[in-house]
């Protein structure tokens, strides 16, 4: 069974934010108008988080774009009351939107914030409407969201191989913010596949995994900058 | 404690206030009923339009309806366990204490229960909790001792209440029929008393455990999560003491207002709240510490994702949160019940609003500012309640205030037969307790 994961160089993000809309506009996420943006209450499965180190004149900033991290072992699947979020067999963290109660414990216990809830029952503008993607389901008012690493996808890629008479394919499938980001900072794949490109990356020295402390043990692995200046 | 006893009518203004209703009950109950109007309108507009009539929001998506829950359930921790102690203890001065503090924790347990429900995106799936419940959830856990609890303490409220019913079965016309079912045949006869007092005492006990693990399960909510401040061995003793501590302050309000509306000023006397104030002190220094070394050991070990909370805490956008809080609960209350000259029914009463307030903001400190500020870079948050939080606020403490009102009206608020009992079986038990203490004194034929 592959283990789908993710690798973010940072040192290739340019804060385009082209991932953000992609993704969007492949989950049907609702946009929210600007006075309810303003209140916290926009959804963005995929966010650019912006860190500054040091101060003037010594400043760095760095882009971060921030999926879920889909953990090996996560703190917001342990809380869910009615299992409406738990760790499917793919290993992804998945979300059951009929089931949710709404009591928003996974939203709290998320070291990572990468839970959304649907404040009103969003409607989307027309346009949006048609473009629809019919695969994803949208989401009433009430219930938690968040990014499902376009499990729709590995489920299409699951049927053609199934179709096909053949086994899953690593690299059959991939997410909408990889395929979409326009440097390559975003890679996708099996990491238990010692081939595949994300494993390799995974080894790399400028690897690191986000609040790694907390022993959540994310599948979404960065890579930190290079240093410019090293001769 | 029977019936027909010839002191009964000693006791019988603990009937009255059935028996006889004012103009104010009205307007009061109607006051609260408008509330309660408000508060049924406010939720009806969150059930059309979704959770976002709240000022909740990413990352601060709890707010007022759990400091509700978290409050209120503390508060009913007043009753059922304080009452419990005190006949555990055999503590004589309980007699006119125990009913009053039984209801509150029944129906405030209820309203705790209920704000959870407000607080649900898709209330209309709460069973789910039930069909799919996870026991690895400390929800699930939270649902199972809550209603162990209002179950445990229902059934307390109602045992002693027995033998009342049947006094008002025998002499109130009004609802007889509702004290003929209630009352479950009682005459006082020999074997009935017995039964009754092994199962009063049977509940007094197992109902302590279960108080204890109702406010210990609804800190796990929080400690079981690894967010910062949340995250705390201490939460669970932290959390009973702030609710015995918050439950007496609201027994003596609720005593101090029963009193005067009621005119009980014979039975509760002077010595009652000084007894209770004294409680409330000792809870008073204990909070205390035990705020103190919460805070101490994450200020000590000074780990940045800790820090940012508790300085926001201590120094900033919470800080008059914060501060009013160790006002409320500790130097006021100490100040006030330290000294015999200021320990007075209004010394207790002052003190106890100021911590019932003050346990209300210590809710509210432990779940907000640790939301705001989450480990990763957010965008500043903040969180304002709207109109409709307040207004189911209001309608909580509205509902609260009307079923008690209510209660008053239907039995005794203060147990009638176990004042009776006391002036019969109680000083007696008194006078052989104090003997079996001393040492016996020997008689002459033991002297050689």
């Amino acid at each position: 069974m592959p283990r789908w994961a993710m690798v973010i160089d940072i040192d290739k993000c340019t804060g385009c934010q082209a991932c953000v809309l992609a993704c969007k506009a492949e989950n049907n996420i609702p946009a929210v108008s600007r006075e309810e943006s303003a209140r916290g209450r926009s959804i963005s499965w995929m966010r650019i988080l912006h860190e500054v180190e040091g101060e003037y004149p010594d400043v760095r900033l760095r882009f971060i774009p921030r999926p879920c991290m889909h953990c090996d072992n996560p703190p917001c699947t342990k809380v869910c009351p009615v299992m409406a979020t738990y760790k499917d067999r793919d290993g992804i963290v998945a979300q059951i939107y009929p089931r949710c109660i709404g009591c928003r414990f996974c939203m709290a216990a998320c070291p990572y914030t990468v839970k959304y809830f649907n404040w009103h029952t969003y409607e989307m503008p027309n346009l949006q409407q048609r473009m629809h993607n019919p695969d994803v389901s949208v989401r009433t008012k009430g219930v938690v969201e968040k990014c499902t690493f376009c499990h729709h996808r590995l489920q299409r890629a699951h049927d053609e191989a199934r179709r096909q008479g053949r086994p899953l394919e690593a690299g059959s499938y991939t997410t909408a913010c990889s395929q979409t980001c326009p440097t390559g900072a975003i890679r996708f794949g099996d990491l238990d596949d010692r081939d595949s490109e994300v494993a390799r990356l995974a080894k790399s020295p400028r690897a690191f995994r986000l609040l790694a402390e907390l022993g959540t043990q994310p599948k979404v692995i960065y890579l930190t900058e290079r240093d410019r200046h090293a001769t | 404690m029977r019936p027909d006893a010839p002191t009964l009518e000693l006791d019988l203004a603990l009937i009255n206030p059935i028996v006889k209703t004012s103009r104010t009950f009205f307007i009061a109950a109607a006051f609260l009923l408008l509330v309660i109007l408000w508060a049924n309108l406010a939720y009806r507009s969150q059930l059309v339009e979704g959770l976002g009539v709240t000022g909740l929001n990413q990352p601060v998506s709890w707010g007022f309806y759990i400091t509700n829950f978290v409050f209120f359930i503390g508060i009913s921790h007043a009753g059922t366990l304080i009452s419990a102690i005190l006949r555990i203890a055999q503590a004589e001065w309980r007699r006119p204490i125990t009913r009053m503090a039984e209801v509150i924790t029944v129906v405030v347990l209820f309203l705790g229960a209920v704000n959870i429900i407000f607080d649900l995106g898709r209330p209309d799936r709460a069973l789910n909790v039930i069909y799919w419940g996870r026991y690895q959830s400390p929800l699930l856990w939270d649902v199972t001792s809550i209603t162990t609890y209002l179950t445990a303490s229902t059934i307390y409220l109602y045992l002693p209440l027995i033998p009342d019913v049947a006094i008002l079965r025998d002499r109130v016309s009004r609802f007889n029929w509702l004290y003929r079912i209630l009352a479950l045949g009682w005459r006082g006869t020999e074997r009935q008393e017995k039964v009754l007092q092994r199962a009063i005492a049977i509940m007094a006990i197992v109902v302590i455990p279960v108080a204890v693990s109702v406010h210990s399960v609804v800190s796990f909510v929080f400690s079981m999560t690894l967010q910062p401040m949340w995250h705390s061995t201490i939460f669970g003793p932290y959390f009973v003491v702030g609710a015995i501590f918050s439950g007496i302050a609201a027994l003596i309000i609720a005593m101090v207002v029963v009193r005067k509306v009621y005119h009980l000023e014979a039975y509760m006397k002077p010595i009652h709240f000084n007894y209770l104030s004294l409680l409330l002190l000792i809870m008073s220094l204990l909070w205390f510490y035990f705020t103190f070394a919460e805070y101490l050991t994450g200020y000590y070990g000074g780990e940045p994702e800790e820090m940012k909370v508790f300085w926001a805490k201590l120094t900033g956008d919470f800080a008059p949160f914060f501060w009013s809080m160790v006002l409320c609960n500790f130097f006021i209350p100490v100040l006030i019940l330290s000294f015999r000259r200021t320990r007075t029914i209004l010394g207790a009463l002052l003190a106890s609003s100021t911590v019932v307030i003050g346990m209300w903001i210590e809710r509210f400190i432990i779940i907000v500012p640790t939301l705001s500020h989450p480990r990763l870079p957010h965008a500043a948050a903040i969180y304002l309640p709207s109109l409709v939080e307040w207004a189911m606020f209001a309608g909580s403490i509205a509902t609260f205030i009307l079923l008690y009102m209510v209660f008053t009206k239907l039995f005794p608020i203060i147990s009638l037969w176990e004042i009776q009992e006391g002036r019969e079986v109680g000083l007696r038990h008194m006078e052989e307790r104090v003997r079996a203490y001393l040492p016996s004194t020997p008689t002459p034929s033991s002297q050689v």
